[in-house]
């Protein structure tokens, strides 16, 4: 089945690393502007091997992989505007880091010493939502409350492919059309729900759904990072001016596992990984500078000796993230005391207290 | 008590311009039930919302609202069509303050008609309070009169905490007293049960739409020379426990009632934490009177299933007969 394949999206920087002109989605950027894009992407897949060496060496319980999907998320992160509020899924590694959440922070949680990890409010990006969809509605009503409070921030919404078999994400698209909400759905098609192909999902692309909700759609190369950033700062400006939601589906390919868990090769066709190698995100940008004589090697070791020092902080920190008090697990648990809650703390402190752990048999 | 409601609703909208009213039906036909009658007219679109017609996402965008600073007050229009929005209540909405580190606050109150004797179709009258009483992060209260639905509500909107708000819909159209002027801050606090009747031979526990029923079977034992003590408890996560023991110690034996089914139901819980506090007190075991281990039946059938004052009446015979 072709339906999902294809090449009839926008793309402005082809694998080759030659620039394309779109006439809908024209992109002037320096140098500069490239250089700092690229800088983000190495450090997400630098990121991307340090997380998962850190799982494989049992300091984390569990790792979601990014590499392959980098283009697409800090093209769309890097459009954001700090006053935007983004609710993402569990693999927004890219997301999280342009909204300044340090790479050590994502670790709490995959180390089990916490289910959340920042403060959404200090960066405007909500936790890591884990249950496939449920914070897609979680983005229409934030953008409900963006339009009763007459501001033009956006909420966005990343998902994946599999989530948009989930009624949550139809109902949300429902919700956002009725009231005209500014919600931007950012759709990464990685290709696989785990181990389900795309084509389960959908019989046909993902971004024509848009149209039966009545909300305009577009379809980019998600592996290309100017067309990301271009497409997504075209809507998110649409969306501000008062043109209501839109769907943005970016193309990409998961070239990793699911989860540090799974094993992608009793699924992934034998030559998919070499077919999406091609096209990888980084390569292309790094050939746009070679061209153009922006990246020199002073620039190039520069990023490789700043990834290496954010491996060497992640390694360090990770390791020295150690689980909080037990009793903490009782905090917050309601914003007023709880009968039920006091008296389970107050149980498990007389007990921690009489037979301290190790002791226990 | 479907005017007390509307009061509520209106003290709260007029109180805080963050509080919001969003569910299916509830602006242009003022809801169902009509608890949102002329509200809509009243404070506008923005702040009375008829939802699409999606429970799911009813809550789901209530969350988002919620973390913009807004204080969502959903009407989930029948008990069984709680069920879609499920995931959103217990995974989002009971979790999301704990899981910030307190950094998110959910004061979102879910408004849930429950409970039968009204002769509806299926799915319109079950108790599915259980559900969200197991859940941590949610608190879970049930008025049983006009005065406490006036008061609780506005608490409940008040809160902090998210709120799942069942309202005993066969008791909509009972009449009481409602005072008003009553100050919130100091009516009975939120999760306080109450002694509505004194008695000294058995306690009955109960709330929501079983109360009245209860006090009717008080009245037929008081002519039968029995003295039951009923207690409204109001709240059913946290369930008042103290003012529970400090009865059951008076009377030395406990009914539970309620219409949700017997199998894990509070009543299951107040039994067995009434016979680990007050086990050297009791005369009798625990009894509870309750719906029935079935689907909720075709209508015809709801008084075979509902607690009536014959099978409250037929507990407190095996209670005193220990």
């Amino acid at each position: 089945m072709h339906t999902h394949g294809g090449d009839d999206f926008v793309q402005l920087l082809t694998p080759e690393g030659e620039r394309l002109d779109h006439p809908d989605y024209p992109l002037d950027v320096t140098g500069d502007e490239v250089r700092a894009l690229y800088r983000d992407l190495v450090m997400m897949r630098r990121f991307d091997l340090e997380a998962t060496a850190l799982q494989r060496h049992g300091e984390l319980g569990l790792f979601t992989p990014i590499v392959g999907q980098e283009a697409a998320q800090i093209g769309a992160g890097r459009a954001m505007r700090p006053g935007d509020f983004a609710y993402t899924s569990y693999r927004e590694h890219g997301i999280a880091w342009c909204r300044g959440i340090e790479p050590l922070t994502l670790m709490g949680l995959f180390r089990g010493v916490t289910n959340g990890g920042w403060n959404p409010y200090e960066h405007n990006m909500a936790i890591y939502s884990i249950v496939i969809g449920d914070h897609v509605p979680h983005a229409v009503g934030y953008a409900m409350g963006i339009q009763r409070d007459g501001t033009d921030d956006v909420a966005l919404a990343f998902f994946g492919d599999g989530a948009t078999s989930q009624g949550d994400v139809h109902e949300a698209f429902v919700f956002a059309a009725a009231f005209h909400s500014p919600v931007l759905f950012f759709l990464q098609n990685n290709h696989f729900a785990i181990s389900v192909p795309v084509e389960t999902q959908s019989r046909h692309q993902l971004v024509k759904r848009a149209d039966g909700y009545g909300i305009p759609g577009i379809r980019v190369d998600g592996n290309d990072v100017l067309a990301s950033l271009a497409v997504t700062r075209a809507a998110l400006q649409r969306i501000r001016e008062g043109g209501g939601p839109m769907l943005i589906e970016a193309v990409t390919y998961r070239m990793g596992s699911h989860t540090t868990s799974d094993d992608p090769t009793r699924y992934r066709p034998h030559d998919a990984l070499e077919h999406w190698a091609t096209r990888d995100p980084l390569e292309r940008v790094l050939r746009l500078m070679e061209r153009e004589g922006w990246a020199d090697g002073d620039f190039i070791a520069g990023l490789d000796a700043e990834a290496n020092a954010m491996g060497a902080t992640l390694r360090d920190g990770t390791r020295a993230l150690t689980p909080p008090d037990p009793l903490t697990m009782f905090d917050h648990v309601y914003a007023e005391p709880h009968q039920q809650v006091t008296d389970d703390r107050a149980f498990l402190a007389r007990y921690l207290q009489a037979a301290p752990s190790g002791d226990l048999t | 008590m479907v005017a007390a409601l509307n009061a509520a609703l209106r003290a709260s909208l007029d109180r805080d311009s963050k509080v919001l009213l969003m569910g299916e039906d509830i602006a242009t036909l003022g809801g169902v039930f009509r608890v949102t009658d002329g509200l809509a007219k009243d404070f506008g679109e923005q702040r009375v919302i008829d939802a699409p017609l999606a429970e799911s996402t009813i809550i789901g965008a209530a969350v988002g609202l919620a973390m913009r600073g807004y204080r969502p007050v959903c009407e989930i229009q029948f008990d069984g069509f709680v069920f879609p929005a499920f995931d959103q209540i217990v995974t989002q909405v009971a979790k999301l303050r704990v899981r910030t580190d307190g950094q998110v606050a959910m004061p979102i109150v879910i408004r849930l008609p429950f409970g039968g004797g009204i002769g509806a179709v299926e799915h319109h009258s079950e108790s599915p309070e259980a559900y969200f009483v197991h859940t941590p992060g949610l608190r879970v209260m049930a008025p049983a009169t006009p005065a406490d639905a006036f008061v609780m509500l506005q608490q409940a909107i008040a809160s902090d905490d998210p709120v799942i708000f069942l309202e005993p819909k066969r008791r909509y159209w009972d009449r009481g007293e409602v005072d008003l002027n009553v100050d919130i801050a100091h009516a009975t606090l939120m999760g306080r049960a109450r002694v509505t009747r004194s008695g000294s031979d058995v306690t009955i526990a109960c709330y929501g739409p079983m109360l009245r029923t209860c006090l009717e079977a008080a009245e037929v034992a008081a002519e039968e020379g029995r003295s039951l003590e009923v207690v409204d408890l109001r709240s059913l996560s946290p369930i008042d426990f103290p003012t529970l023991v400090a009865s059951v110690e008076r009377t030395s034996r406990l009914v539970v009632v309620h219409e949700a089914q017997g199998m894990a139901s509070v009543g299951a819980e107040i039994a067995a934490v009434i016979a680990e506090r007050c086990f050297w007190s009791m005369e009798a075991p625990v009894i509870r009177v309750a719906g029935f281990h079935t689907p909720y039946p075709p209508n015809r059938l709801e008084q075979h299933y509902l607690p009536d004052v014959e099978r409250i009446l037929d507990a407190v015979d095996r209670s005193m007969a220990y």
